[in-house]
């Protein structure tokens, strides 16, 4: 086995040594009944390179890339151009092949990484401070509900019908646990009246911009409805390039920002591994969760980076610990913070505006096709289209003529009749002219 | 000085050159580096995005108003920034990674390239299922490996890292319960459990119960038989332990937890000592989180992503959360809403968005067909013969607080031998530093003093592990016998000094920010 660097030899000297007459020896702890032989295992032996490389291309080629075509999936996920440098630098063996860097003095690249990851995710949300990620955003939402809870001491989250359902059920997983979760109803295209659930109980609400059908909300008269009655906003974005032409959640009033990274640096992966944004107030920095990464100096006087307030952390609080959070997603966001170096004010501002761009001239001329219409009067990349029929089946039907056109809504939200003809559509700067024209065409004809 | 002809020297000149300072503050292939906020430019950019003309009607009256704030740098300068960066990290790839507990193994590059095919690494995950088969078929397969390793009857594959994994086990047995007309509030948690047991247990809403360890670093069975009663929801168990040591008593530990009506959660991080030799199910476990960056060889990456699939018992399999995937006459189908659920299971909720981390798990069944289940098996074995050998070349120097061994793949010390040096446990890891060495895990397990948990994984020579046992043995001597020098303010030889944490923590600076403004406060 080619990964396994001792030999029958080494084996025997060192359970000589250790003066083991054999390896079951070292296993001797073991009840005997539960020691499987060789053999047992209905599994393959192993295989080279050549072999393993074979099996996994058969199975990659049976999926649809989101580059083999023309393709609008978004609710959630996005499909982006991220710059060669960004995946060359993150498999580098000291960023790939590192721990978490509990041991500063030989983790700085790690930690400076970190504290420019926080910093760049601050500016970004509007925030004050931020932490060194959390999973995904649909985790971090929920870990902005219970921090919420904490920090009011009351029991309601109020979701958005706008919030994406996956994350609205992430939520509601774990913070019914310690409290209650009341959702809205889905309004698509429009605001629903959030501010009048606000009452005396009510810890936080949770507001998604622009949500889960791309429709861009202003959060300041939800923010000042919340203050009023002493409960705070969550705002939530899951397509983060969006704060390169909108106004930042943390500008807008927000309280914390639970956010989706993975569209800078990072690929669709099938959903996962994602990149979780987590910001907010100072004021607030005690009760959040996750890692966060600090500047102090050395013995010798010079900057450097540190892991710090773990004092709010498992390892050292256990069952008192703010989470139970124990990683973030380092490599993520590192692509994260590559990217957005890459892109800085000007490349961020210029993608940000193309994929707009991109998506209101789509926007305009699939709402042209005969019996569509568009029911988003705001967005950024994303739109959603009611059709004259199930949009499950017309996505259907657009996979026969190549064309991968978006999220039917009723795959988010079976039992939301209103959202049965509701199709969600993303584009991007990775959608060429030619791909608009032949999704244009082919859902006139699907339409006819 | 010897030269050359021209005047040039051409052998080296003998000062104490590591004592000269330079004039950039470089020294070396060792560069310092600034922030990249004080770096780059206005305007400028490293990715070619030719401008577009938009117009502001859709946006909701909620244009941007100011900038972001971010520098503006060229390609070449932002490759340079991570690159300097990089070569102030420690790496697997670049030397032993000692630490006990993370299980710190190569990581093999075929599962990066595998990871990254279109099928896999540009799949969407709300693609037309049948458009997306064949990552589906990854999830498949890697459920399958799991399942029979480990000798259960299904996995929840969501769990997004080891401590998430726990809570999606404590979450379906919680539903398992309350499917009984059941409601216990007590989870019993060893004292040398990792952090995340006691923490995961408090998220999930139950209040958290000790259990001792006895002296020879074992959990105390007695006294967990003792604390059994009918409030009792589950025991959270790591085996092996984090003492490095397989609990002797375990099946008759998961006996008395089903006798009284509980169930036993297996803290599965360190499963790459028995995998492919023991399965978890014959040992009465009802869920185990698998750490697939531990075990299964994905990248650590600095500290994630992670990613930690539960496997369940028959009792518990009807409980796993969304979405579940199934295998009809059309192929491959994702579940993802309760009520399209198949028959008997009734899933607890969700865990996250979408599918769990399936860049994960291309690279953890890419691990698992390249080893085979023999070399599975294989590098089990070689990681606890590892682990023994490091115990047995150093029991007589250092100090093991269980004895004689055998251990499993990692080996406990205490800090005994240092007692009376003014030595500590700290002094000694950092010190391990100059020797070219990352520390072993310090200060855990809780249940010993001064721990220095050695875990040495299946990835390392036996001239390597000779090298890493012959410098440990010279520090420990060197200590014991009175010279400390090198251990005082160790490491000297780092990118960096030890760090001032105490300032760190007192007035916190989490964030750059402008010079003209003021740094972060309270």
């Amino acid at each position: 086995m080619r990964y396994l660097p001792l030999t029958p030899d080494d084996r025997s000297a060192m359970l000589a040594k250790i003066g083991a007459r054999d390896i079951d020896a070292l296993f001797r702890d073991v009840p005997k009944e539960a020691v499987v032989s060789r053999g047992v295992f209905d599994l393959p032996d192993t295989q080279g390179e050549l072999q393993v490389e074979r099996a996994l291309s058969r199975m990659a080629a049976r999926t649809t890339a989101a580059g083999a075509g023309p393709f609008f999936c978004g609710a959630g996920a996005y499909k982006h151009h991220v710059p060669a440098a960004v995946d060359h630098l993150i498999q580098r063996s000291e960023f790939l092949t590192s721990y978490t860097p509990y041991q500063p003095e030989i983790a700085q690249g790690t930690l400076q990484y970190l504290f420019e990851f926080q910093t760049q995710v601050a500016l970004l949300t509007g925030m004050e401070v931020a932490n060194a990620s959390l999973y995904d955003g649909s985790t971090a939402t929920a870990e902005a509900v219970l921090m919420a809870q904490r920090l009011t001491k009351r029991p309601k989250a109020i979701l958005s019908g706008g919030l994406h359902p996956h994350y609205a059920e992430t939520v509601e997983t774990i913070a019914t646990l310690s409290g209650e979760v009341v959702r809205t109803p889905v309004t698509p295209g429009q605001a629903e009246d959030i501010a009048a659930l606000i009452d005396e109980r009510t810890a936080c609400v949770v507001v998604q911009s622009p949500d889960v059908f791309g429709l861009i909300r202003n959060l300041k008269p939800i923010a000042d409805a919340a203050h009023a009655k002493g409960a705070l906003l969550i705002a939530v974005v899951t397509e983060i390039v969006s704060l390169g032409l909108l106004e930042s959640p943390g500008a807008q009033g927000a309280d914390i920002v639970a956010a989706e990274g993975q569209s800078i640096g990072n690929g669709l992966n099938f959903g996962g591994p994602y990149v979780g944004l987590f910001a907010t107030r100072e004021k607030f920095l005690r009760q959040m969760p996750g890692r966060l990464c600090g500047e102090t100096t050395d013995a010798a006087g010079k900057r450097g980076y540190v892991l710090t307030l773990s004092t709010r952390e498992q390892h050292i609080r256990r069952e008192k610990a703010t989470s139970n959070i124990c990683t973030n997603s380092g490599l993520c966001c590192l692509a994260f913070t590559i990217h957005l170096s890459l892109l800085g004010e000007e490349g961020l501002a210029r993608l940000a505006r193309t994929n707009h761009a991109r998506a209101s001239a789509l926007a305009d001329r699939l709402a042209k096709v005969k019996g569509v219409s568009l029911i988003t009067p705001s967005f950024f990349n994303e739109f959603t289209l009611k059709l004259p029929k199930p949009a499950a089946s017309v996505v259907d039907a657009l996979v026969e003529k190549g064309v991968i056109a978006g999220v039917p809504a009723s795959r988010l939200m079976p039992h939301e009749s209103s959202a049965r003809d509701l199709l969600i559509v993303a584009a991007t700067e990775t959608n060429t002219d030619e791909d608009c024209d032949v999704f244009v065409k082919a859902l006139a004809e699907a339409m006819s | 000085m010897t030269m050359n002809n021209q005047g040039r020297p051409t052998a080296p000149g003998t000062i104490a050159d590591n004592e000269l300072a330079t004039i950039s503050g470089d020294r070396g292939l060792d560069h310092e580096e600034g922030l990249i906020f004080e770096l780059g430019r206005a305007g400028m950019t490293g990715v070619d995005i030719p401008d577009v003309q938009m117009s502001d009607t859709r946006l909701g009256g909620l244009r941007r108003r100011g900038p972001v704030g971010l520098p503006g740098l060229s390609e070449p300068e932002v490759i340079r920034h991570y690159v300097r960066l990089s070569r102030m990290n420690y790496a697997i790839d670049a030397g032993l990674y000692p630490l006990g507990s993370c299980t710190m193994k190569h990581n093999p590059r075929l599962n990066e390239k595998m990871a990254r095919l279109p099928g896999f690494g540009d799949a969407h995950p709300l693609a037309p299922q049948r458009t997306v088969q064949g990552a589906l078929e990854v999830i498949s397969e890697l459920m399958r490996w799991l399942t029979v390793l480990t000798g259960m009857p299904t996995v929840a594959m969501s769990p997004k890292a080891g401590a998430h994994g726990e809570l999606c086990g404590l979450l379906t047995i919680r539903a398992a319960l309350e499917a009984r007309g059941e409601k216990r509030p007590r989870v019993l948690v060893p004292s040398s459990a990792h952090g995340t047991n006691p923490a995961t247990a408090a998220v999930a809403g139950f209040a958290v119960d000790e259990v001792p360890a006895t002296a020879d670093g074992h959990v105390d069975a007695d006294a967990l038989e003792a604390k059994l009663g009918p409030d009792v929801a589950a025991i959270m168990l790591t085996n092996p332990n984090t003492c490095g040591l397989f609990e002797p008593r375990i099946k008759e530990m998961a006996d008395a937890v089903h006798r009284c009506g509980a169930y036993f959660y297996c803290d599965g991080a360190n499963f790459n000592a028995i995998a492919g030799r023991v399965r978890p199910g014959d040992l009465g476990v009802d869920a185990m989180h698998i750490n697939l960056h531990k075990t299964f060889s994905t990248p650590h990456g600095g500290g994630g992503p992670g990613a930690g699939p539960v496997v369940l018992s028959a009792a518990l399999a009807p409980f796993a959360p969304l979405p579940l995937l199934v295998r009809d006459s059309s192929g491959f189908r994702l579940i993802e809403h309760r009520d399209e659920a198949p028959a008997g299971a009734k899933p607890f909720g969700r865990m996250c968005a979408f599918h769990g981390q399936m860049g994960m798990f291309s690279r953890a069944l890419t691990y698992m067909l390249s080893h085979g289940a023999d070399g599975i098996r294989q590098a089990s074995e070689d990681a606890v013969l590892s682990a023994n050998y490091i115990l047995a070349s150093l029991k007589d120097v250092m100090s093991a607080p269980f004895g004689e061994g055998p251990c499993m793949h990692e080996a406990l010390f205490d800090d005994t031998f240092l007692e009376g040096t003014g030595v500590t446990t700290l002094d000694f890891a950092k010190a391990m530093i100059d020797e070219g060495y990352h520390p072993m895990t310090m200060y855990f397990p809780l249940v010993v003093h001064g721990a220095m948990l050695i875990e040495p994984t299946e990835s390392e020579s036996k001239e390597s592990l000779d090298r890493f046992i012959h410098v440990l043995r010279e520090m420990a001597l060197e200590a014991r016998a009175g010279k400390t020098a090198r251990f005082e303010g160790a490491p000297r030889l780092a990118p960096r000094r030890r760090h001032d944490e105490t300032a760190a923590a007192r007035k916190p600076v989490l964030r750059w920010k402008p010079k003209e403004l003021p740094q972060a406060a309270e």
